[in-house]
């Protein structure tokens, strides 16, 4: 199991914040979307899941976000292309195991690891996970 | 003038011994709500402790002391804000006083077509309540242009106004730019054409000393908290007459002389017959502690306060090449900025971080973006125990600058 440094952290939340890869409309139509927005006025996402025979075959997102959320539902949606939905609500699970400082698999998690830290500031929970409660959403009744 | 240091003594919240992060806290989030001096703290302990009793003419002596009670903090604030006694109702804030003039007034008078004048720059509570009166009358919303600065100017509110304008609603200083608008003069042209003009008094009241028969407004509505009072307590003020010819929304104890069985009401004369159902009255006994706590240190002097930290401020942060300043110009309490090629909800994490207290976002101000040109923004907001020193730390944050990502790893 790789071990990340708080460098290593740094360096793959602001790459995933300065170039957020999926952060993008879909390029066709039948995504799966879900608005996402936070109590405090700013975050203001959507999610959209490509989801096809059982399997999460693409994913982006779309919005006014900051550097956690940003970073975050990125990562997520790298995480989640290709998985099928089980697969991919299981990752999800871990993912949210990690944030509350539960118990979880981080064999799934890879580069979302980054964000192991979230917990001692409070505040930004709902950063680190508004895109991934949106796919939770999506996924929920698949 | 007052001496500063000696005042935070009075504050709990800022005996020194509270933390953010570890660090001590600097608390530069005060448009959004005070700290409250210990007077007012005891004055609402006193309530459950020695005055326990609901209000509205007793026929035992713990009850009408509280009537009395209830009765000496209206005159409080009806002195406090130069009004008539009967002028002051008690509401749960601004919020529900703003909407109490949309439900109880406008949607009683207003009719299709007829026109609300308002601005890109009020909060929610002044936009929302209208949207709905507008969905309910046929009524429409009209937006007064804004000048450079993103202000309401005399001027441009003519421009706009007409023989279809019945209300004009309009904050008296804008939560996020912090102009103070000349509402004297505004209040004459919209009497001119006949409308009735709101003042949404909950940053200005607090702040800046407020004459309301002097502006000639016709409602002014303000909140306690966000001038040393409780939560969940403020003020409609109404010219007697607009009172009376409204509607009272809530109907219940309190408010009415009799009803039957065929439908009718009457209700009681104003203030009463708007406050229906016990009171709040733990809080009613602060608001007057509060009042009388600002006018002990002298409105002007706390504004003065307010303008010379603002000033300090924007002189030191005009160096700073990476900080844009979006209300230079506006001399109040409230300084609203972006660091550069920073969103604004990480550089509020980084100044908590630092122990620094600030709201980052729209401020409740959701169509001011097109005002400000950008999606979101840092505000810091000062008042009559901020000092120089709590600027300072903004300062020297905002100077060091530092990664976003500190407070994630730190």
């Amino acid at each position: 199991m790789l071990t990340l440094t708080n460098e290593m952290m740094r360096a793959i939340i602001m790459d995933h914040y300065s170039n957020p890869v999926n952060k993008k409309q879909p390029p066709k139509d039948g995504y799966e979307k879900i608005h996402m927005h936070s109590d405090n006025c700013i975050d203001d996402i959507d999610v959209f899941l490509l989801v096809e025979n059982g399997v999460v075959t693409d994913a982006c997102f779309d919005g006014v976000a900051c550097a956690i959320s940003t970073s975050s539902t990125d990562i997520m949606c790298d995480l989640l292309k290709g998985k099928d939905v089980e697969c991919a609500k299981y990752i999800i699970d871990q993912y949210h195991h990690m944030i509350h400082e539960e118990e979880f698999d981080e064999s799934v998690l890879e580069e979302s690891l980054a964000f192991i830290n979230t917990s001692k500031q409070a505040a930004r929970i709902r950063c680190a996970t508004i895109g991934w409660n949106a796919a939770d959403e999506i996924l929920k009744d698949k | 003038m007052y001496d500063v240091y000696k005042v935070r003594k009075d504050f709990p919240m800022l005996d020194g011994t509270k933390k953010m992060q570890g660090k001590p806290l600097v608390y530069l989030d005060n448009a959004s709500t005070t700290f409250k001096p210990q007077v007012v703290i005891d004055k609402m302990n006193e309530y459950y402790t020695t005055l326990n009793a609901n209000s509205h003419r007793g026929d035992y002596d713990l009850l009408y002391n509280m009537d009395v009670a209830v009765q000496e903090s209206r005159k409080a604030i009806a002195k406090f804000i130069n009004a008539d006694e009967n002028e002051v109702v008690f509401t749960s804030g601004d919020t529900a006083s703003l909407n109490l003039v949309a439900f109880g007034y406008a949607l009683k008078f207003l009719k299709e077509n007829d026109e609300i004048l308002i601005s890109e720059t009020e909060h929610a509570s002044n936009v929302l309540p209208w949207f709905k009166v507008c969905e309910l009358t046929g009524a429409k919303i009209k937006y007064i242009p804004l000048d450079e600065d993103g202000k309401i100017t005399p001027a441009n509110v003519k421009n706009v106004l007409s023989s279809s304008t019945k209300i004009v609603s309009i904050a008296h200083v804008g939560n996020v730019l912090g102009y103070e608008i000349n509402i004297k003069e505004i209040a004459k042209l919209v009497h001119e054409v006949g409308a009735v003009i709101v003042v949404d008094g909950a940053q200005s009241v607090p702040h800046i000393k407020t004459d309301f028969k002097d502006l000639d407004c016709d409602f002014l509505t303000f909140s306690a908290h966000k001038m040393c009072g409780p939560t969940g307590i403020g003020a409609l003020v109404g010219k007697y007459d607009l009172l009376d010819k409204m509607d009272a929304v809530f109907g219940g104890g309190g408010m009415n002389v009799k009803f039957s069985t065929d439908g009718t009401c009457i209700p009681l004369n104003p203030p009463s017959k708007f406050e229906a159902g016990t009171l709040n009255l733990s809080g009613i006994l602060g608001f007057k502690a509060a009042v009388e706590y600002l006018e002990e240190l002298g409105m002007e002097n706390i504004h003065k306060h307010d303008v010379e930290l603002f000033d300090y401020a924007v002189s030191n942060l005009e160096k700073n090449e990476n900080i844009i300043i979006y209300n230079k110009n506006s001399h109040n309490g409230i300084l609203t900025f972006n660091v550069k090629n920073v969103f604004s909800q990480d550089e509020a994490t980084l100044l908590n971080h630092k122990g620094i207290a600030v709201r980052s976002g729209q401020h409740c101000a959701k169509l001011i973006d097109d005002v400000v040109k950008t999606k979101a923004t840092v505000r810091a907001s000062f008042y009559l125990y901020t000092t120089k020193e709590d600027v300072d730390a903004l300062i020297d944050a905002l100077n060091e600058g530092g990664d976003i990502l500190d407070a994630y790893f730190n």
